[in-house]
């Protein structure tokens, strides 16, 4: 077994420098690397180059680099509930690249699976479709696409053990199992750390080989971005 | 009387076979999934990865870790699954998905889309629609017809940033059931009340209608 455990977060993001760029697991709130973004905080890298869904919100995930004015680049699909972000990026502080989600998702997989482009039919016919190659399969048109080229990857999941497997839990999954192993760096932090061979390996998501570094995160708020109930 | 937003979501709510699989985006849409026909089975995928999406939790049972595309808590029914975004788009690009019901600002009579930008002012991003109106091969749009202004959103061509071209099948919006056909937008029904003289009106693109337009049936 290949020990992939890395005692605390301050390890597990050693490297990590200015202007790097970085993917950072998570849908909205759901399942995104808490300890590590409150870690990048602290660190105060800067000039940082984000691949990530959403930007946060004001007060947290992304949005709290954004806060700190770390964040150079974002990558993302869909930046809506971040005021901070909107203003950033209209006085042209920040540089955005919005791209169709299912796209953002295939260039993580693309990277992580050695794939170096592919051709998709969304954005074709868009803004999101300038300068890139179109080619027509089967009568319907294609813009290509490249996968991602990042230093880091940032990934959550709910459970993983010594060996750097990974087990995902409800919609927290998303983006995280397609980012691990797709940049030079997979660091993965877990709210439960277990022993290699504690895992059943017919429930592991994402096997070690995709994890280079793997710790228990300390703590997790997993805030709820929209609180929805109905009545009993 | 032009629809409200639940008038809408039941109208579409009509267009759901058995056996459907069906993308809900955000707002109108979302609604849709509480007036499924009686005696149908049909499953919502929403594509931040979940297949088998049930109702909002009771409170207390909130869980953080189990939401939809809107970001909101919901639940899973007996049969459900979740994956990861690449997988959720696999299922979306590869036509696996019958149906997809979502937002727009404007739609154009050749069935173009646009719903995610507004240069200068709005900026939130696209989100899964690129991937869905590219693919799908059912795009069903809810939407009001007219802007707050009274300006139509049913357009020759439309005017904002494009999120897909010649995608859309049907449009339900507060006054009209539409369909985009090749020669542009067809009148198939009209709201409860509304006269075919007011819809013609509120539309800026030419609008085909062929004998008497019925009105909608809304429970």
């Amino acid at each position: 077994m290949i020990n992939k455990k890395v005692e605390n977060v301050q390890v597990a993001l050693e490297g990590v420098e200015n202007g790097m760029t970085i993917m950072l697991g998570g849908f909205g709130l759901c399942g995104i690397p808490e300890n590590s973004i409150a870690e990048l905080v602290k660190k105060e890298t800067t000039g940082l180059t984000c691949i990530s869904n959403n930007a946060g919100v004001d007060d947290f995930g992304l949005g709290l680099l954004l806060q700190k004015r770390q964040i150079k680049k974002m990558i993302s699909s869909y930046v809506g509930e971040n005021a901070e972000f909107e203003r950033q990026m209209l006085s042209g502080e920040l540089d955005v690249e919005l791209i169709p989600q299912g796209t953002l998702a295939e260039r993580c997989r693309a990277a992580q699976a050695g794939i170096p482009a592919f051709f998709t039919p969304a954005g074709y016919g868009t803004e999101v479709a300038e300068g890139k190659e179109v080619r027509e399969f089967n009568g319907k048109m294609h813009i290509m696409e490249l996968a991602f080229n990042a230093d880091f990857a940032i990934v959550k999941a709910w459970k993983g053990d010594t060996a750097g497997n990974l087990i995902f839990k409800g919609t927290a999954r998303n983006f995280n199992p397609c980012m691990s192993g797709a940049a030079k760096i997979t660091v993965a932090e877990v709210e439960e750390l277990v022993e290699a061979g504690t895992l059943d390996p017919n429930q592991i998501h994402i096997p070690g080989i995709f994890v280079q570094r793997i710790f228990q995160g300390s703590k997790y708020e997993k805030r709820i971005e929209q609180r929805t109930v109905r009545n009993r | 009387m032009a629809l409200d937003k639940i008038g809408i979501a039941k109208r579409i709510a009509q267009e759901l076979k058995d056996r459907y699989f069906v993308n809900l985006g955000i707002g109108i849409p979302t609604l849709v999934a509480n007036y499924i026909p009686q005696g149908i089975d049909v499953e919502f995928q929403s594509e931040n990865g979940v297949l088998g999406m049930g109702p909002f939790p009771f409170e207390g049972e909130e869980d953080a870790d189990i939401i939809n595309a809107g970001k909101q808590t919901i639940t899973t029914l007996p049969g459900a699954s979740f994956f990861d975004s690449a997988l959720s788009f696999g299922m979306i690009r590869g036509q696996h998905v019958d149906l997809t019901i979502l937002g727009a600002m404007e739609v154009s009579e050749n069935g173009d889309i646009a719903n995610w930008k507004i240069p200068g002012k709005m900026v939130k991003g696209m989100g899964g629609a690129m991937d869905l109106v590219a693919s799908a091969e059912n795009i069903i749009v809810a939407m009001m017809h007219v802007n707050k202004a009274g300006q139509s959103k049913i357009l020759k061509k439309c005017s904002l940033p494009l999120t897909g071209v010649g995608c859309v099948k049907k449009v339900v919006t507060e006054l009209a059931v539409l369909e985009v056909t090749p020669k542009g937008f067809k009148l198939l029904e009209r709201a409860p009340g509304v006269t075919v003289e007011h819809i013609i009106a509120s539309t800026e693109a030419t609008l085909i209608i062929e004998g008497d337009i019925p009105e909608m049936i809304i429970d």
